[in-house]
Parts: C-alpha cells; structure tokens; sequence
C-alpha cells in the first residue's frame, strides 16, 4: 500500500473479474478458430457447389419459404438468448430460466426443421453420397447443426446450474460464454442462409 | 462471494450488453433477412444485382450482429478480441478465395479438350 500509485491494490472481486475476462477472451479465441473451420467448409462447398453428377442441384431441392422460417427461429433464440444473458447480470435467476427455456425450445424447432429437411433429401434419394454438391452440402450444414446439438445440451445443463446452483459469478460467466456460442452459430448461419440457400435459387 | 446481486462489474461494464444493443440486432437482423429473402423469392432484380445485393445484406447483417449481439467493438483498450477477429477475416478471406482460385485455374487448365490438344502435340498421339 506504500508504493506508487501505480501498484494500485486489487480487490479480490477484480482478480476474479480478471480471470473471468481472461476466460471469456479464450473463449473468443476458440470461435475464431471455429469460424476457420466452417470458412474451409465453406471453401469446399463454392468450390464443389455445381458438381451434381447429373443430379438435382440446389433451386431443385431447396425450399425457400421453409429455410426462412429456420431462420427466423434461430434469429430469435438468438434475440432471446441476449435477454436471458441481461437478466443473469440483472441476477433475476426466474427470467433467466424463462429465457433460456424460450431460447431452447426455438433451438430445437430450428434443429428439428433442419433434420426434417435433411430426412427428406436422404428419402427421395438425394442423401451425400449423390454427388460432391451434396456431400458439400451436408458437410457443411451438418457440422453447423452439429454444433447446434452441442448447444442444446450445454444449455440443458447451465439450466440445471441455475436452478441448482443460482446466479454466482462462475454461471453468470458460463451464461455469458454460451450466449457467445449461440450468436455466433446466428453468426455462422446468415452464411449458410445466403450462401447455400439464396445464392443457389439464383444459380450462381 | 455470499452477496447475491453484483456479479460482473467495473471495468467490464465497458462491454456489458444493453437491452437497446440486443433489440437493434434482432429489428436490423429481421429487416436485413426478410429484405435478402423477399429480393431472391420475388425476383425483384436482376440475376447479377441480386446476388451482389444478397451478398451485400449478409454482410451487413454480419457486422450488425458482431456489434450488437457478440458485442465487438465495446472493449476496453487493448482490443485482443478485434485484433483475433481481424486475423480470422484475413485467414478466411485466403482460405476461401485461395481455393477458389486454385481449384478454378486447376479446371480451367485441366479441361478435356486442352488435355487432349496437350497430349496429341506432346506425345504425338
């Protein structure tokens, strides 16, 4: 306490808000590297997008009124995720619960269109081993719905967290963690919405 | 540790998301979806226009929601995450446009007919 004012003391609260910044920069780190993945991904379906072997290309199979309603959902699981998040640092743990809850359905609906859709291109024979646009495609939205799964159960469990444990420090810092996670699937999906979908009714 | 209602505070507060944040990301990112949308459906444009346009809404829906929902751009100095973010665009933009380039040159280079021009003047078959 006798040295310079610039060894100032640190509070114990801001030691423990360092590490949590700390942690939820390694975890932006960790979606960055993310967004690589999907970018290769996203490299490997412009690059094999025409190649149908003779098959159904995208304008073919896709619906756009059903694709839009996929997004719309994730849209506001995303949006309702954002107020689950404002009312933990509110620390009123019922509206999180809510939140959340809200959130999670609207995440399963969004993954239940997209299996349903994925169902029917596998029924009517348009599985990924017709042709490379297809193996791309499913690649692609797969690894995103894959991701979505991973979502749903981490927001299972945070959920449990809340219920069980209330709103301390370390599940406000997981909350805000997984809203990061999930606006960046958002993030991940205005991509797939654009790229897959409206670039390929155009027939580019 | 036993206080309920403070959690995260002080020089976070910097980056801590608002209600108004989150309502201006969700209004923009629904106007921006249903405009890309309603432009592709309807036919509003033409083939080239639309798909710059297309392009165009996505990105601008991007950067709408990396301020507003993953709040980037709201932390303190030094800007680790921006300067993370930044350098992911740079890998993404040679990844995805190096392999289109590469792989279009490699067709370009490797269509039957040159291949056989190549052959019959080479091998002399």
């Amino acid at each position: 306490m006798t040295k310079p004012a610039k060894a100032k003391a640190v509070p114990p609260a801001a030691e423990a808000e360092d590490t949590d910044g700390k942690s939820i920069f390694g975890f932006w780190v960790y979606l960055m590297t993310d967004c690589v993945l999907f970018a290769s991904l996203f490299a490997t379906y412009a690059v094999l997008h025409n190649n149908t072997f003779g098959g159904p290309s995208g304008s073919q199979l896709f619906s756009l009124p059903f694709v839009l309603t996929e997004t719309l959902i994730l849209l506001t699981s995303s949006f309702t995720c954002g107020l689950g998040v404002l009312s933990a640092y509110n620390g009123q743990k019922n509206k999180v619960v809510a939140w959340f809850s809200v959130t999670f359905l609207l995440g399963a609906s969004f993954l239940a269109m997209e299996l349903t859709e994925f169902s029917h291109l596998v029924h009517d024979g348009n599985s990924w081993t017709r042709s490379g646009f297809l193996s791309a495609f499913f690649t692609l939205v797969g690894t995103h719905g894959l991701h979505i799964t991973i979502g749903l159960l981490w927001m299972a469990v945070l959920m449990l967290q809340v219920l069980r444990k209330g709103l301390g420090r370390a599940t406000v810092k997981r909350l805000t963690l997984f809203s990061l996670f999930w606006h960046f699937l958002d993030l991940i999906w205005i991509f797939i919405f654009t790229i897959v979908y409206l670039l390929g009714a155009l027939k580019i | 540790m036993s206080q309920s209602k403070p959690l995260i505070v002080s020089h976070h507060q910097a980056g801590r998301p608002t209600l108004k944040a989150y309502v201006s990301g969700y209004v923009s990112s629904i106007v921006l979806t249903l405009a890309a949308y309603l432009l592709v459906a309807h036919h509003l444009l033409s083939r080239q226009t639309a798909i710059a346009a297309v392009v165009g809404l996505a990105l601008t829906q991007f950067l709408a929601q990396l301020l507003f929902f993953l709040h980037l751009g709201t932390e303190a100095k030094p800007r680790w995450k921006l300067m993370v973010f930044l350098f992911m665009v740079m890998i993404v933009f040679i990844l995805v446009f190096g392999s289109l380039w590469i792989m279009s040159n490699l067709n370009y280079r490797m269509t039957p007919q040159q291949v056989n021009t190549y052959m019959r003047n080479q091998d002399g078959l």
